[in-house]
């Protein structure tokens, strides 16, 4: 139960999901047709305040609140993050949605988008069978 | 206070507050932001089949599993207690381009005649919803990770692979909308 305080920042997220409309289809349309700043906006300071906050959990040696010193693991790359990069890529522009924002939909009302995220596991199964044979 | 927040929120409200989970998360335990793990947690809990990618201790990622309960929470309580229903206000532009191409419904955040149950199977439906959501997995799974897992966190902490995928996200969705999808709304 010692997890059940993840669900605090999870809930902000979605609440910001919804508020700054990250999970409309048409605020990704707009994004991807380049004609509106906010989705660039949301994404870009989001890496801003990000990147300050990693910064300063460095340089003050910030631990966490048990005490453990802050780790971030280093991502290695591999042709996946091409390949699977342009397909997320693909999928994002038809569905309008992130992994994150397909929950707030569906708990927005959107029930249908309870489809898209199945399917969304089956993909995510789907690799997972093919991972060997795939090009990384 | 509660007029302000029920308006929708502008980029430079909402992009720090996503920002900040970042070392929220750090901070409650050193987790690194990101969604799309937990589609693999929940194929691991469920349908592992015997797949050495699904062979591992999910219990141990279960916190993933709880914010992912939040965001579903948060996106109700925001929908049904915070806003005011009614259209995206986006680009009069953009809004006419998909007019041209075939869409209907502007009256919320989805086009209901793309995405509904009695859409679901037609070809456009299909394409948009089962099709559309296999690539997501898919391709967030093969990348290593979403936007939040790669633009946010990973960028946010300097790793040059997730700006190689973020790029590639983005060239994705760019060709795929410019190209593809005009004719994928006329069908």
């Amino acid at each position: 139960m010692r997890n059940l305080k993840y669900l605090l920042p999870g809930l902000l997220f979605g609440v910001i999901l919804v508020k700054s409309q990250v999970l409309s289809w048409f605020r990704i349309q707009e994004m991807f047709r380049l004609q509106s700043f906010h989705m660039y906006g949301i994404i870009g300071s989001a890496i801003a305040v990000g990147m300050i906050s990693v910064l300063l959990i460095k340089r003050l040696h910030l631990k966490t609140i048990q005490g453990e010193a802050i780790v971030i693991p280093d991502k290695k790359f591999h042709w996946g993050n091409v390949y699977g990069g342009l397909i997320f890529g693909f999928g994002w522009a038809v569905t309008g949605a992130c992994p994150g924002p397909i929950f707030a939909q569906i708990s927005s009302g959107y029930l249908v988008t309870i489809v898209t995220l199945l399917s969304a596991l089956a993909g995510t199964w789907l690799y997972g069978k093919l991972r060997e044979k795939l090009p990384h | 206070m509660i007029e302000y927040i029920q308006q929708p929120w502008p980029w430079y409200i909402a992009g720090p507050l996503i920002g900040l989970v970042v070392p929220a998360l750090l901070l409650l335990g050193n987790k690194t932001f990101g969604i799309s793990s937990s589609l693999r947690h929940i194929c691991a809990a469920c349908l592992p089949a015997g797949i050495p990618f699904f062979n591992y201790d999910w219990k141990k990622e279960s916190w993933n599993l709880f914010f992912m309960a939040g965001i579903i929470l948060g996106g109700f309580v925001a929908t049904y207690y915070l806003s005011s229903p009614g259209p995206v206000a986006i680009n009069p532009k953009t809004a006419a381009l998909l007019q041209a191409h075939g869409v209907r419904d502007f009256s919320g955040m989805l086009p209901k005649d793309i995405f509904s149950f009695s859409q679901l199977l037609t070809l456009r439906g299909f394409i948009f919803t089962v099709l559309g959501g296999f690539l997501v997995g898919f391709g967030t799974r093969y990348a290593g990770g979403c936007t939040s897992g790669h633009a946010i966190m990973g960028i946010s902490s300097l790793q040059w692979p997730s700006l190689v995928a973020t790029c590639c996200f983005m060239l994705g969705g760019f060709l795929m909308t410019w190209f593809i999808l005009p004719y994928l709304l006329l069908l």
